[in-house]
């Protein structure tokens, strides 16, 4: 077994076991926290997939500012085991099934995915800021200043709804 | 790295996800659970770049990002007005759409 190998299963250890917790946590803290861990996991694979770039921009937007967010909305709101609600336990047991079948689905059907699925000319350049600034700002530039006004309009959005009534 | 473990990583991830959203009651919790599916896709989004040499997938990342941002800082802001009118986060009770 390679150290690459090795290093992959144990970031997806990690992943699989505070995805996981993050389901079954009772306190909605601590499911954060499991987020945090499993988005640091995922932030390793695409290190391993020679994506760094995405890397750090993944662990600052989403373990950075997201995750933040749902801290500072699940404290203010003063959210714990307590307030939290609970499913009857058909339900519990009708959704653990729903989901695992939907898991088995999923990887049955991608298993039988064709394709060429083997390296092809091998670049391990592809994850630097050059290469994907390149794409964005000539394939993708409209998209891009289209986000921009995406990302004004929630502001705005999220300042209007977060405001007090006014009567 | 064989793409299909990759391939199967991330229909875990995305099934955890779909579980959460059908196990837990607390809006905040669901929210979590589809970010966690947003990060299935785009981990395999990215394991599909790295295996064609084509950084244009990797791109689409930036717009999955962008958008679960938005999506986040709307979303938690709807709950903070329901919040303030119902004093609850469950969503069995936010069904006030059906009445």
């Amino acid at each position: 077994m390679t150290t690459t190998e090795i290093l992959f299963f144990i970031l997806t250890g990690i992943a699989f076991f505070s995805g996981a917790m993050v389901v079954m946590s009772r306190n909605p803290v601590y499911s954060v926290l499991y987020l945090i861990t499993m988005f640091f996991a995922i932030a390793g694979h695409y290190i391993l997939l020679n994506a760094q770039f995405l890397a750090v921009v993944h662990i600052i937007v989403y373990a950075g500012a997201i995750m933040v967010l749902f801290l500072f909305v699940i404290m203010m709101l003063n959210l714990n085991k307590e307030t939290e609600p609970h499913n009857p336990p058909w339900v519990k047991i009708a959704a653990v099934v729903a989901g695992g079948m939907m898991m088995a689905t999923l990887v049955g059907a991608l298993k039988q995915a064709s394709g060429p699925l083997t390296k092809t000319n091998y670049d391990t350049t592809i994850g630097t800021v050059e290469r994907l600034g390149n794409v964005l700002f000539s394939d993708f530039l409209i998209p891009f200043e289209l986000s921009s006004a995406l990302f004004l309009a929630a502001m705005v959005g999220a300042v209007m709804l977060g405001k007090k009534n006014i009567h | 790295m064989p793409l299909q473990w990759y391939i199967t990583l991330s229909a875990l991830l995305f099934g955890l996800g779909v579980l959460g959203v059908l196990f837990r009651r607390n809006a905040i919790v669901i929210l979590m659970c589809i970010e966690m599916m947003l990060n299935a896709v785009n981990l395999l989004l990215v394991a599909f770049s790295a295996h064609h040499s084509d950084p244009h997938a990797q791109v689409f990342v930036f717009f999955v990002m962008a958008v679960a941002a938005a999506e986040v800082a709307v979303g938690l802001a709807i709950l903070i007005a329901i919040y303030r009118n119902t004093r609850t986060t469950d969503i069995d009770f936010l069904n006030q759409l059906k009445h």
